[in-house]
């Protein structure tokens, strides 16, 4: 190796000074390009992360869209109430603060240290509620001594008002705040604002999206400590959409207060367009309360209730259909070539297989008309084995019963079971008989329907069309098709229906008090309890039998179609046909049905609102006197 | 070169182009700290700026020392600030968390600030007093690594791993321009690679934190990634012209820390977007660009290997910070001198420059006078 020279080392030194001045312009260049790639390519992203820095937004929740009736009438509004927040940044003394406000609010040590936990966590400038629903007086006493009281935000809200009370209680269901975990899945902010509510139950629920609305918010510019420096021009909120039902508030009202202290459910339905009149199951809750926070006492008594107050019996109610499904089985009879009349005698019952059914009473020669119209047990029996029972009770189920209505905007549906050969076969494995006819052709056996199944099947039979119950009043309608029978077959039908209200049928005790309009109906008593001999008048009210009736008028021009059950009701004709009639009355001559009503409401202590008012006042007394009583105990 | 018959001869012989553009430099960082103090010359800008014109002043006294007493004076300052180092070291007490500060009485010293140029100079005695035959032997070497080794392991210690890192760069540098054979930097280079592992077990636990969230700033976005994640939002949010003068809200509100000091590039190009911060790079590109050139004229070896030395100090301030605040290296405190608040980073910038100022002028004076 030739020794190292100073030359050579000039010449290294001039080659890798090349080497460093490139290395530099390249570090140079890489970090102009680095530059354009934040400031360039990615500058949408970080002009987002540093907006979402610079400003921060205090939700302003929207105004909850009202819910009105076919008529524009109020169901679901909003009232202005006076609530108390607590802006975290602005609070001084923390803990003063929450004890003078506790004091003046009357706040429970629960909602003392809920307050104390949500402060301690808040993020500079979101609200956290302190009370809302305040009464004037509190809140006056708060407003008065805000000098005092840095950071406490005394304000008006909004709570859901429903003028109607528990009247549409299982309609609109009721709103609630939102709960943790409705947090954890939409991640939402608007859900942690103080006084936010959302749909918790009913139409409420499922109608959200509509009713919501876009909150605004008041945008304000903050450092990384979270000091205000400046307001910026505010998001306006959007109020949600107004929604119209098809109901009928005057007749949804007039129902839940004619069904009285009875436990029961109804549905009326225009039956050209299948619009829902009138969705009413009784008893209720009053959703007002469960809006603001029900309590504990009101809850209790809810609960132990044993007419099920919070069961939407409408929807989730599964009953017999009793002999209310007579008229669309006398239809399936006549789709099959029976004559209508052929005549069969009815001894007070009939044998098929080795048992003996009887019938209500011992009613002679009988043809589908008069069968219809006294409900004989027996020429049903009889059809029902002349017939194919898959094509009868096809008919039946083709009618309403055991059907689901799947454009219904309802939490849920329970829509029954409405048996066929087919269907028993596949469920229990086990081939129809002469006694499954038997029992199927009295709405007893395996048919389980729910009320508004009770409406459809006389408002498609007055009406000839396969109507589908609505709801909503501005949702598409779709064309409707004609039921796929004989005109002729739906005439006799009818006018069978109209002779058991009018001739000398089972309910001729319930005829309308309207001049030329005439009420066509089936009565239905269901079996609840099998053993019980009918007809005896058993006292103990949950082993009575239910009472239902369907029913469509006028008669001959048919508009409106009501199904309605009353449980435990004993007959028929004497618990549901009357509410029914009072009902239908309503739709006619509203003056006239209210004139009904009043003497029942004195008769039973009261409107609905003052028997509520009442009934709830016994109850706390009774759970004081319990708990004073308890108190006294351990205390002696 | 300007020349007038109006302008005294020693002004006339300053480097004006590099004057010029260093006081550009410094002038858009005052613009920028006048804007990061809210629109205010106050704290910061008013300080900055006199540190500028008293060590620009240095500069320029610097500028006016001969090679000759450079090349004398190298081993003793070395040394002395070594012990200084070690004093440090020993003594030192605690401020900002570290050990860097040797308090004198009257002033507070950071003798690590002194070994960035200090160990460019010693290098290039080394190299200029080895025979030029012994370059490619061991001889070249071990003295070498140890005037590295030592203060850069010394300051490491306080610790200050940005600053130990600098007067790594700067040592090897000269090393690599000296003409020692290349296998000497491959294989360290490689060992030292394999040996990454192993230092990061042995870091302190905030490096090796500051590491962890260079990986993966978003890993910890409101902690320790924090400054890298907010110091690319200001950058990346300045767009191509940036959100105007006084206009910052990264910087204004907050959110951006150290915004007046480490990350004052991000406040900078946040405010006069990608065109402001390319401008600075470009002015930082055609001062290593002068500095080189010195390096490349120098006639005497330990001239051009000090030249090449401090040059790199000066790069390493420049890269080793906006690879930072732009997200591409981990973060190291080491400010961008001129544009960060701090006086000890312009002071030795400018002890740098005037060291290459003074370089430059023997140069041209030399060369007439031969």
């Amino acid at each position: 190796m030739s020794r190292f020279t100073t030359g050579q080392a000039d010449l290294v030194f001039s080659r890798r000074m090349l080497v460093v001045g490139g290395a530099q312009f390249a570090v140079a260049g890489a970090l102009v390009g680095r530059l354009g790639w934040l400031a360039i390519r990615e500058n949408d992203k970080y002009n987002l992360l540093s907006e979402s820095n610079r400003v921060q937004l205090i939700i302003v929740p929207p105004r909850r869209g009202w819910i009105v009736d076919r008529n524009n009438k109020e169901i679901a509004t909003n009232r202005s109430d006076f609530r108390v927040d607590l802006i975290p940044e602005q609070v001084k003394d923390k803990d003063r603060t929450v004890a003078l406000l506790a004091e003046l609010l009357a706040l429970s040590p629960d909602e003392i240290d809920r307050i104390t936990r949500e402060l301690a966590a808040a993020r500079t400038f979101q609200p956290v509620q302190v009370a809302e629903n305040v009464p004037y007086e509190r809140y006056a006493a708060v407003t008065v001594r805000l000098p005092e009281l840095p950071g406490v935000q005394p304000s008006r809200g909004f709570s859901r008002f429903y003028p109607a009370g528990p009247a549409v209680a299982h309609l609109v269901g009721y709103v609630g705040t939102p709960s943790a975990e409705d947090y954890q899945r939409t991640k939402d902010p608007l859900f942690l604002t103080p006084g936010v509510k959302i749909g918790k139950q009913g139409l409420e629920k499922t109608l959200e999206p509509y009713l919501r609305g876009t909150p605004g918010g008041q945008r304000i510019e903050v450092t990384a400590s979270g000091r205000l420096v400046k307001e910026l021009d505010p998001k306006p909120d959007r109020s949600g959409q107004v929604v119209q039902l098809t109901i009928d508030a005057g007749l949804q009202e007039y129902v839940a207060r004619r069904m009285g202290d009875q436990s029961g459910a109804l549905v009326a339905l225009d039956v050209d367009s299948g619009d829902i009149l009138a969705f009413v199951s009784m008893p209720a809750f009053d959703p007002n309360s469960f809006s603001s926070g029900i309590g504990r006492t009101e809850w209790k008594m809810l609960s132990e209730d044993d007419h099920i107050p919070l069961l939407n019996k409408v929807s989730q109610g599964l009953y017999p259909s009793g002999s209310t499904i007579k008229p669309a089985m006398a239809l399936g009879f006549l789709k099959q070539g029976v004559d209508p009349h052929t005549h069969i005698n009815c001894p007070g019952g009939l044998r098929i297989g080795n048992r003996y059914f009887r019938c209500d009473d011992v009613h002679g020669s009988m043809d589908m008309h008069s069968a219809i119209e006294r409900s004989c047990n027996t020429y049903f029996w009889a059809m029902g084995l002349r017939t194919d029972p898959e094509a009868t009770t096809e008919m039946v189920h083709y009618l309403g019963y055991g059907e689901q209505f799947p454009d219904l905007p309802l939490t849920t549906q329970r829509f029954g079971t409405m048996p066929s050969p087919k269907w028993l076969e596949q469920k229990y494995k086990r081939k129809w008989q002469g006694y499954d006819s038997a029992n199927t052709s009295i709405g007893q056996g395996y048919v389980l329907v729910n009320p508004l199944q009770l409406a459809v099947m006389p408002g498609r039979l007055a009406s000839g069309k396969l109507i589908q119950p609505r709801l909503l009043l501005n949702a598409p309608r779709k064309p409707i098709p004609p039921v796929d029978v004989d005109p002729q077959h739906l005439q006799i039908v009818r006018e069978a229906m109209a002779a058991v209200v009018n001739g000398r049928g089972t309910a001729v005790a319930s005829k309308l008090p309207i001049d030329g309009v005439l009420m066509a109906g089936k009565t239905g008593t269901a079996q609840v309890f099998r053993l019980i001999q009918r007809k005896v008048a058993n006292s103990n009210w949950a082993l009575r039998d239910h009472a239902l009736f369907v029913a469509f008028a006028p008669a001959d021009k048919p508009r409106y179609a009501i199904g309605c059950i009353i449980e435990h009701g004993g007959f028929g004709a004497s618990a549901a046909a009357p509410v029914v009639k009072d009902s239908m009355t309503y739709l006619f001559d509203p003056a006239k049905a209210m004139a009904a009503l009043e003497p029942l409401e004195q008769q039973w202590g009261g409107t609905l609102a003052e028997r509520n008012a009442r009934r709830s006042a016994a109850f706390k007394a009774a759970a004081e006197a319990k708990a004073a009583a308890a108190a006294a105990a351990t205390s002696a | 070169m300007i020349s007038s018959a109006i302008i005294p001869q020693p002004l006339a012989r300053l480097p004006w182009r590099l004057i010029f553009l260093v006081t550009a430099i410094a002038g858009f960082g005052l613009i920028n700290l006048y804007s990061a103090a809210g629109g205010s010359i106050y704290p910061w800008a008013i300080k900055q700026g006199a540190a500028f014109v008293l060590f620009l002043t240095l500069a320029v006294f610097l500028s006016k020392v001969r090679e000759e007493t450079v090349k004398q004076v190298t081993i003793p300052v070395y040394l002395a600030i070594v012990v200084m180092l070690v004093l440090t070291d020993l003594l030192g007490f605690v401020g900002k968390g570290a050990q860097r500060w040797l308090d004198l009485g009257i002033i507070r010293l950071q003798p690590s600030e002194f070994m960035k140029p200090a160990i460019a100079l010693m290098l290039a005695r080394f190299y200029d007093l080895l025979p030029a035959g012994d370059i490619r032997s061991f001889r070249a070497i071990w003295p070498a690594a140890a005037l590295i080794g030592v203060p850069a392991g010394l300051i490491i210690l306080q610790p200050d791993l940005g600053t130990g890192l600098m007067v790594c760069f700067a040592g090897v540098t000269v090393m690599f321009l000296s003409g020692v054979p290349l296998r000497w930097f491959l294989i360290p280079g490689g060992a030292l690679a394999a040996l990454v592992p192993i230092i990061y077990h042995f870091l302190h636990g905030y490096q090796r934190k500051r590491i962890d969230i260079f990986l993966d700033p978003e890993s910890d976005p409101l902690g320790a990634g924090y400054h890298i994640t907010q110091s690319k939002i200001a950058i990346g949010s300045g767009g191509l012209f940036g959100k105007g003068f006084l206009q910052g809200s990264q910087s204004h509100l907050q959110y951006l820390p150290e915004g007046h000091t480490d990350f004052a590039f991000a406040t900078l190009a946040e405010e006069w977007g990608m065109v402001g911060g390319s401008l600075v790079i470009l002015a930082y590109l055609l001062v290593l660009r002068w500095c080189l050139g010195v390096a490349a004229g120098a006639s005497t070896r330990f001239a051009r290997l000090s030249c090449a030395g401090l040059t790199a100090v000066l790069f390493s301030y420049f890269a080793i910070n906006l690879l930072m605040v732009t997200g591409l290296a981990p973060v190291v405190g080491i400010p961008l001198p001129l544009i960060s608040y701090g006086g000890s980073a312009v002071m030795t910038v400018m002890i740098c420059l005037g060291l290459l100022m003074s370089f430059e002028r023997q140069q041209r004076t030399g060369s007439r006078l031969t």
